[in-house]
């Protein structure tokens, strides 16, 4: 069944929408059409198809984790490699995508906000393969963090611009990329790299991404002959999350997102707006947030930067409200301890995003007996994240 | 017939054009914003528009974002700023609008913020983040309320669009002169002329125009062709640069006035000749 969500004004179910300013509605519109067409559009489909096979790594594997599953005990787990895409991460599916769709519309400037360094990264990388300009926002707390990744950009091409204002991370690296766009609007493109943002970016980020879920479909189906009874994967914005489970919106699969719960959710120091926020607005779409009793937003906290945000996509919120999928949270510790798990079992080193789903499959194969099979998504590797573990 | 509505029918019939500021509410706390209005009133501001400081003010240029976060500094709330109001009209009658992005205001409750905005004396709202499309709810609760909303039409609006966002609009539509954030500039945007023509034959609504306009020349020279000018970086840099509240409100008094006479003399000059 074709998806209907969201609809024409970009809604999933209460959440979503198009809340910017003025100025940028008229690129949010030309975005929604030319992504509409070249959707519909074959020889579009086909050259990105083509990038993300000949040069992006695609299909990734989907591999039988023997290891963990002796291991834990439970349901056969697979992990859905994203980890071995080109660049070290999901995100670029996406990058490829709208770097495309950019040179479509003759924009020959891309701008982007990263956190973890690798959506900064994988812009870069699709802006020096396409030949166009690119300029990196970044909060200097993330700039310290994951000095690797601000090294790549730099020798990919890009300018990283290091952004000073409120929490210093994900949040204010948006807010600037959005400010830049506002004045730039006519010969740039917002390369944003989740399911965030203003309708289209939700949908379109999304759809990029199924790229994940449907091979996963084709794969479990060669190699067990049915569909998998777990989806899991780690909520940031919800990129790589939602490439997975949504291929699957139809099917019996039950979906599991985990949240980052950083110190603790009472701590306050988390980043789990599914789990404990509220409906607000928050750059562009109306979703989960974490805000105060004035409305201001709260900073957010992982030791996962791709996680340390305080908002989340619309079309999760939509799940979290229809019951569509269920929402956990990890703490920074459980999920440093995930990340040796795996390092050690498997011989993989994870991202710290994807290790706060690994945590939570730990806690859950309890639950779960020998005959049921859960994938997770490896969405990144964890090279980046080297320096903060051995911290 | 609310505030706004008088003030720019009142306007008109003088032939004069409104002068309208911008500062941000508890910058530096909300006494100084208090003594500011009335001050700024004195000097001449036709309206005041008073910005409700929100974390995420992504529409706003450094100048409006360092005074958002001075005023979050000192814990001013939008409810504080709704009391502001209410003590501010009991000695004035000047036309009042709030300024605030939607997420402050969805978590009043758009129908409590409309009805305590109207209890207060709110005269109007604008929120940069708040298309028409998007305003549905909240055009009807402002609507029972008698609040004007002002929507923003900006220069990569089609004049098509421009048409709808102005009947949308009431009190005033405002024009944003440049592509880009807020914040004072050298230069004014050289269509901006152009611009104002064009959208004063799609609508017989106030139009007044903001975002960059820095000087009484420039005031001038937007006036003329809109039916107001905004000005609110650059009165935001004058506080931020000036040490103690009262070399604020002469700073602020001082540069409001050149503004207004600039404009005014504009205003007299084309009386003597009619
Ligand atoms: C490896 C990895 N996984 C997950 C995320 C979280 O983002 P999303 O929820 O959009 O997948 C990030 C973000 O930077 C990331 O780098």
């Amino acid at each position: 069944m074709e998806k209907v969500l969201p609809d024409k004004s970009g809604y999933f179910g209460i959440f979503g929408g198009k809340f910017v300013p003025e100025t940028l509605m008229s690129a949010l519109k030309e975005l929604e059409q030319v992504y509409n067409k070249a959707k519909r559009d074959k020889s579009f489909q086909d050259e990105l198809k083509y990038y993300l096979s000949e040069y992006g790594g695609r299909p990734t594997p989907l591999y039988f984790a023997r290891n963990l599953t002796e291991k834990l005990g439970g349901a056969k787990i697979y992990l859905k490699r994203e980890d071995l895409c080109h660049t070290g991460a999901h995100k670029i599916n996406n990058t490829l995508g709208q770097a495309l769709l950019a040179r479509r519309m003759d924009k020959r400037r891309i701008i982007a906000e990263t956190g973890a360094g690798q959506h900064g990264v994988a812009t870069a990388t699709a802006s020096a393969l396409l030949g166009l300009e690119c300029e990196i926002y970044m909060g200097t707390e993330d700039i310290k963090r994951q000095a690797l990744n601000v090294f790549k950009m730099e020798l990919l091409g890009a300018k990283v611009i290091p952004v000073s204002s409120g929490t210093k991370t994900l949040k204010d690296a948006i807010n600037e990329t959005i400010r830049d766009w506002v004045a730039n609007v006519r010969t740039t493109h917002y390369l944003l790299g989740s399911c965030v943002g203003p309708h289209p970016y939700p949908m379109m980020v999304r759809d990029f991404q199924s790229v994940i879920g449907k091979e996963v479909k084709r794969q479990i189906r060669e190699k067990e002959g049915r569909l998998p009874d777990y989806l899991i994967a780690c909520v940031g914005g919800g990129s790589n999350s939602l490439g997975l489970f949504h291929p699957f919106y139809d099917d019996a699969v039950k979906f599991i997102g985990v949240e980052a719960a950083g110190l603790g959710i009472r701590s306050g120091r988390h980043a789990a707006p599914l789990y404990v926020g509220e409906i607000g607005i928050l750059h562009g779409s109306k979703s989960y947030v974490l805000h105060d009793s004035n409305g201001q937003i709260l900073p957010a906290h992982s030791v996962a930067p791709g996680l340390d945000y305080p908002g989340v996509g619309p079309e999760h919120s939509f799940y979290k409200k229809t019951g569509r999928a269920d929402y956990f949270v990890v703490t920074d510790k459980e999920a440093l301890q995930a990340f040796h798990l795996l390092s050690e079992t498997e011989g993989i080193i994870p991202a710290l995003e994807p290790a706060h789903a690994l945590a939570h499959l730990r806690k859950m194969t309890k639950d779960t007996n020998k005959n049921e099979i859960v994938v997770l998504c490896l969405s990144g590797r964890g090279d980046k994240d080297v320096e903060i573990v051995k911290r | 017939m609310n505030r706004i509505e008088r003030k720019f029918g009142q306007l008109k019939r003088e032939g004069r054009k409104a002068l309208i500021t911008f500062i941000t509410a508890g910058d530096p706390d909300l006494d100084t914003t208090f003594g500011l209005v009335l001050e700024m009133e004195k000097k001449g501001a036709d309206v005041v528009e008073l910005g409700v400081p929100f974390s995420d003010p992504l529409a706003d240029g450094t100048t409006i974002q360092r005074a958002s976060q001075r005023a979050l500094n000192n814990k001013t709330k939008l409810k504080d700023i709704l009391k502001l109001v209410y003590e501010l009209r009991k000695k004035t009658e000047i036309p009042l609008v709030l300024m605030s992005y939607l997420n402050p205001v969805f978590k009043y409750g758009l129908e409590e913020f409309a009805k305590t905005c109207r209890m207060m004396g709110v005269d109007g709202v604008i929120i940069p983040d708040l298309v028409p499309e998007e305003a549905e709810e909240w055009l009807r609760v402002a609507r029972l309320n008698e609040l004007s909303t002002i929507f923003l039409a900006a220069p990569t609006s089609p004049l098509e669009r421009i048409k709808k966002i102005a009947g949308k609009s009431t009190g005033f539509l405002y024009y944003v002169s440049l592509t880009g954030v807020t914040g004072a500039r050298d230069k004014l945007n050289s269509n901006i002329i152009e611009a104002l023509r064009a959208i004063k034959r799609v609508t017989n609504k106030p139009v007044a125009c903001g975002f960059g306009i820095s000087n009484p020349q420039q005031a001038r020279k937007v006036s003329r062709y809109s039916d107001g000018v905004i000005v609110g970086s650059a009165i935001i840099d004058l506080i931020e640069r000036s040490s103690t509240r009262r070399a604020i409100l002469r700073n602020v008094g001082n540069f409001v006035a050149s503004l207004h006479h600039k404009m005014v003399g504009d205003y007299n000059a084309s009386r003597k000749t009619r």
